[in-house]
C-alpha cells in the first residue's frame, strides 16, 4: 500500500500546476468563456505542446501510456483552474471510447489528430428521457445499402458543436431499455442530416442539441461489434466518473482555501472575520469533507487501476459523496464570502456552479446512492 | 501509487486468519456484559495477543512491537474486528504506554511495560477534572514536594473503569507559575496508596464505567514522575495524538455495520425484512460511505507517518469523524432494533442481540464525541493549526 506520486507523476502535477498559476488566471478565463468558440485554440495548442493531450493514450498509440492515476492528476489541477478546454469530452471520454472501441483506420486518423491537437470528438449518449441511464437508447441505426441510416436526438452533448467528430450511442436492435442492441457511430459532425445547435451551460462550458434526421452513415463507422456497445459505455462512464470527480476535488481544495485567505482579510466589527468560531468550525467541516472526499477518490481510482471487483462500488460511493460533499463546500463557500460570494467578479460563485454541473453529469448523488445500496 | 496487498501480505493474512481461528473462542468472542466488553475477557485476549508477540503492534520492535508494515496492520485490525475480537485494554497499551517509552527513565521502562505488555496491569486515566474539562490545562490537582516523594491532593472525574485500575498515570499541578500548561507534571500513581477513593458516577446508559477519583495527601515516590517536572503538558499532547487516532475505530465501526445488515437482512417486516426498506437502507448506506472515504482517510494517515513525515492534516480530522460515525451506527441499530431496543440490558437478554445491546452501546456512545478532547475543540485545533486561523 502506497500512497505516493511517481517522479513522472510529480512532475505532471507540477506542470498542469504552474501553468494554471502563471496562465489561467480566473480573469483570463472568463474572457474565453465570453468568446464564441467557448474555448482558446491557442491554449488548446498549448496543451497538445505540453503533452497533455496524448496522457491517457497507450504507447502504441503515440501516448505515454497514462492510467487513471495520471488522468487524476491531470483533473484535480484543471479543476483548480475551472479550465474551460474540452479536455474531458474530447481527451478523456472520447479518447477512451476511441480506444477500447475504436478500428484500427479510426484511431489510426482520430487519436492521432487528438493528440496533435487537430481533431476532436464528443460523445453523444444523452436522451432527454433517459434522465441518466446510459443504456436507455432511442436514437436509431438502421441497416442500409451504404452502412446505417441515423435518426434521433441527443441532448446536453459536451462541448458538441466545436467538435469534429461525434461518437454517438445508438439503437441497432432491440427495445428501448435494453442493454443489448446499443452501437456506436463516428460520425463527422459536418455530415448531411446532422443538425448542431450550440447552447452555453451555466459553470460556461459549452454543450449541443444534436438532430439526426435521416444521416447517413457508412458501415465503417461503426465501433466496435454492432450491439454490443453497453460494456463499453459503461466502462468509459467509470473513467469518465473519475475523471470528474477529481476536478470536483481539485475545485473544493480551491474553495476552501480561498475561503480561508478570504476571511483573514475581510474585517468587520473591527476584526478579521477568520476570528469567529461560527465561521471557523464550518470552514473545518469544508476542510473535512474536502479530505473525506480525496480519500474516496483515492479509494476508487486505485481500486480501479487494479481492476478490483470493488471498484464500481468505490466508483458509486464516490460519486455520491462528490454530488453531497461538493455541493456542500461551494454553498459554505458563498455563504461565507458574503455579498461578495454572490458576485461574478469572485470565482467562488463559478466554482458553485461548475461543481453543480459536475453532480448531475453520469447521474447525480441520488442515482449513484441507488445504484451504491442495490450492489 | 497503489492498493495491491503482496504474496508476503496475503501469506500474513492467512496466518492471522489460522491464529484467530484457533485463539478467539465463542466465550471470548462473546464475552459482553450490557454492550460492553466484560473487562475479565479484555484481560485474557490481551494476554493471548500478548503469548503470540501481538499484543502491541504500534509500539516500537524493542519495546515488543510487531515491526509490521502498515498493510499488516491494516490486515491484522480488520481480521480482529471482522472476527468479532475484543478491544484490548486501552489504557496501559495505547494511552499510557507510548508516554513510558517516549519519555520515561530506562527503570520505569523495565517496571511498567512488561505488565502493560501483558495486561497484568490495569490502568486509568486521570486527566478530567471538575473544572478542567475540553480546558484541560486549567486542571487544579496538586502535587507539592515533600523530600522523596510528592504529595498529591484534589479530584479528578470521568475516570473511565477506574473501579478495576491497579495504577493511574494523573496530569498534576507543580507550579502556578507561568502560563497553565507550564506547571503540569506527568505522575503514576498506585491506586492502593492511602488518600486513593474511588466513587462512582451513574451514567445514562446503565452500567458502571465512569468515576470520580479523590486524592487527600496521597504520597507518591519521586521515581514515579515521567520524564521532567513542568513538562507534563508536552508528554500528554503525545499520548493525546496517540488516543485521538486510536478512537476512530474504523474497523470495529466496519464490523458493527456489518452485524447491523445481518440484523436488517434477518428481521422480519411483514412479508419481507428491514433490509427492504429504502429509507433505512439510505441511512445506512451513506454512513458506509462516510466509513469507506475515513478508512482510507486512516490509511493516508498511517502511511504518511510511517514514511517518516508529520501527520498530514487527513489525521487531525479522524477523531471527529470516526466517533461522528460510531454514534451515526449506534443510531441507527437503535432503529432498528425496535421495541426491543427499548428493553433494559440489565438482565437475561431479551430479543435479539443487536436490538437488546444497542440503547447501552447508543447511550455510552454519546461520550465518543465529547471525550479525549471534544469534537468542537477538534474543530479549534484543526482551526488553528491546519488552516492557520
Amino acid at each position: 500500500m502506497n500512497f505516493t506520486l511517481s517522479e513522472e507523476q510529480t512532475l505532471l502535477k507540477d506542470s498542469v500546476a504552474k501553468y494554471i498559476q502563471n496562465e489561467y488566471s480566473y480573469e483570463t478565463r472568463q474572457k474565453i468563456i465570453k468568446t464564441d468558440a467557448g474555448y482558446s485554440a491557442e491554449n488548446w495548442s498549448t496543451f497538445a505542446e505540453l503533452g497533455w493531450l496524448c496522457v491517457p493514450f497507450s504507447e502504441d498509440e503515440g501516448g505515454i501510456g497514462g492510467g487513471p492515476i495520471e488522468t487524476m492528476i491531470m483533473m484535480e489541477e484543471l479543476g483548480k483552474g475551472l479550465v474551460v478546454e474540452p479536455y474531458l469530452s474530447s481527451v478523456i471520454i472520447g479518447g477512451a471510447l476511441l480506444s477500447k472501441a475504436g478500428t484500427a483506420e479510426q484511431k489510426a486518423e482520430w487519436i492521432s489528430g487528438i493528440i496533435e491537437g487537430t481533431k476532436k470528438v464528443s460523445f453523444a449518449y444523452n436522451e432527454s428521457q433517459a434522465r441518466f441511464d446510459l443504456h436507455n437508447v432511442e436514437t436509431s441505426a438502421v441497416k442500409s445499402a451504404e452502412g446505417y441510416v441515423v435518426n434521433g436526438s441527443k441532448s446536453v452533448v459536451l462541448h458538441g458543436a466545436s467538435a469534429d467528430g461525434l461518437i454517438v450511442s445508438v439503437r441497432t436492435s432491440g427495445d428501448s431499455l435494453d442493454a443489448d442492441g446499443i452501437s456506436l457511430l463516428l460520425i463527422p459532425v459536418n455530415a448531411d442530416g446532422v443538425s448542431v445547435k450550440t447552447t452555453r451551460t451555466l459553470d460556461g462550458h459549452r454543450a449541443a442539441e444534436v438532430s439526426f434526421t435521416n444521416v447517413t452513415v457508412a458501415a465503417e463507422a461503426l465501433m466496435g461489434t454492432e450491439g454490443k456497445a453497453a460494456s463499453v459505455i459503461d466502462a468509459v462512464a467509470d473513467e469518465a466518473m473519475l475523471a470528474l470527480c477529481a476536478e470536483a476535488v481539485g475545485a473544493m481544495e480551491k474553495l476552501y482555501k480561498d475561503t480561508v485567505a478570504y476571511t483573514k482579510e475581510r474585517k468587520q466589527f473591527g476584526v478579521a472575520i477568520s476570528i469567529f468560531q461560527a465561521l471557523q468550525h464550518r470552514m473545518v467541516d469544508m476542510f473535512t469533507a474536502h479530505e473525506q472526499c480525496k480519500s474516496l477518490l483515492l479509494r476508487a481510482v486505485l481500486s480501479y487501476d487494479a481492476g478490483d471487483v470493488d471498484a464500481a462500488k468505490n466508483i458509486a460511493a464516490l460519486k455520491y459523496q462528490i454530488g453531497v460533499s461538493g455541493q456542500q463546500v461551494a454553498h459554505e463557500a458563498v455563504q461565507i464570502h458574503g455579498g461578495m460570494g454572490m458576485t461574478d467578479e469572485m470565482s467562488v460563485g463559478m466554482y458553485l456552479k461548475r461543481i453543480n454541473v459536475i453532480n448531475t453529469l453520469f447521474g447525480n448523488a441520488d442515482y449513484h446512492l441507488q445504484r451504491f445500496i442495490a450492489m | 501509487m497503489d492498493i495491491q496487498f503482496t504474496p508476503e501480505d496475503l501469506a500474513f493474512q492467512k496466518d492471522v486468519r489460522a491464529f484467530l481461528a484457533d485463539n478467539l473462542t465463542d466465550e471470548i468472542r462473546g464475552g459482553y456484559v450490557g454492550g460492553h466488553v466484560d473487562p475479565g475477557v479484555m484481560i485474557r485476549w490481551q494476554k493471548i495477543l500478548n503469548k503470540q508477540g501481538w499484543a502491541a503492534p504500534n509500539w516500537p520492535e524493542s519495546y515488543g512491537g510487531t515491526g509490521w508494515s502498515i498493510t499488516q496492520k491494516y490486515i491484522f485490525e480488520n481480521e480482529c474486528a471482522e472476527a468479532g475480537a475484543p478491544a484490548v485494554v486501552p489504557f496501559g497499551l495505547k494511552m499510557v504506554a507510548p508516554v513510558i517509552y517516549s519519555f520515561g527513565s530506562d527503570e520505569q521502562k523495565q517496571r511498567f511495560l512488561p505488565d502493560i505488555l501483558d495486561s497484568n496491569v490495569w490502568w486509568c486515566q486521570g486527566y478530567s477534572e471538575p473544572g478542567a474539562g475540553s480546558d484541560l490545562a486549567s486542571l487544579q490537582t496538586k502535587a507539592v514536594l515533600d523530600g522523596d516523594h510528592y504529595v498529591v491532593n484534589g479530584q479528578k472525574i470521568w475516570t473511565t473503569y477506574a473501579q478495576h485500575a491497579d495504577w493511574i498515570f494523573c496530569l498534576v499541578r507543580t507550579s502556578s507559575e507561568g502560563k497553565h500548561q507550564q506547571g503540569i507534571s506527568f505522575l503514576l500513581i498506585d491506586m492502593k496508596t492511602p488518600g486513593v477513593e474511588v466513587r462512582k458516577i451513574d451514567s445514562i446508559d446503565n452500567q458502571h464505567t465512569l468515576n470520580e477519583v479523590f486524592f487527600d495527601n496521597v504520597k507518591v515516590p519521586v521515581e514515579n514522575l515521567i520524564g521532567e517536572e513542568n513538562k507534563g503538558w508536552t508528554y500528554a499532547k503525545v499520548l493525546l495524538t496517540h488516543e485521538r487516532t486510536a478512537i476512530a475505530g474504523v474497523a470495529s465501526s466496519k464490523k458493527a455495520l456489518h452485524k447491523l445488515k445481518e440484523f436488517a437482512a434477518n428481521e422480519r417486516v411483514g412479508s419481507g425484512s428491514l433490509a427492504d426498506d429504502p429509507l433505512f437502507n439510505a441511512k445506512l448506506a451513506k454512513i458506509e460511505i462516510d466509513l469507506m472515504a475515513l478508512e482510507y482517510t486512516e490509511l493516508r494517515a498511517i502511511a504518511s507517518v510511517s514514511a517518516g513525515a508529520a501527520p498530514g492534516p487527513e489525521s487531525s480530522i479522524l477523531k471527529i469523524r470516526g466517533t461522528e460515525i460510531q454514534q451515526q451506527v449506534s443510531e441507527l441499530a437503535v432503529e432498528a432494533g425496535g421495541h426491543y431496543s427499548h428493553v433494559m440490558n440489565d438482565g437475561e437478554a431479551v430479543g435479539n442481540d443487536v436490538a437488546w445491546t444497542s440503547s447501552a452501546k447508543y447511550l455510552y456512545g454519546r461520550a465518543a464525541t465529547i471525550y479525549g478532547g471534544s469534537n468542537e475543540v477538534q474543530k479549534n485545533i484543526i482551526a488553528k493549526m491546519v488552516l492557520g486561523l
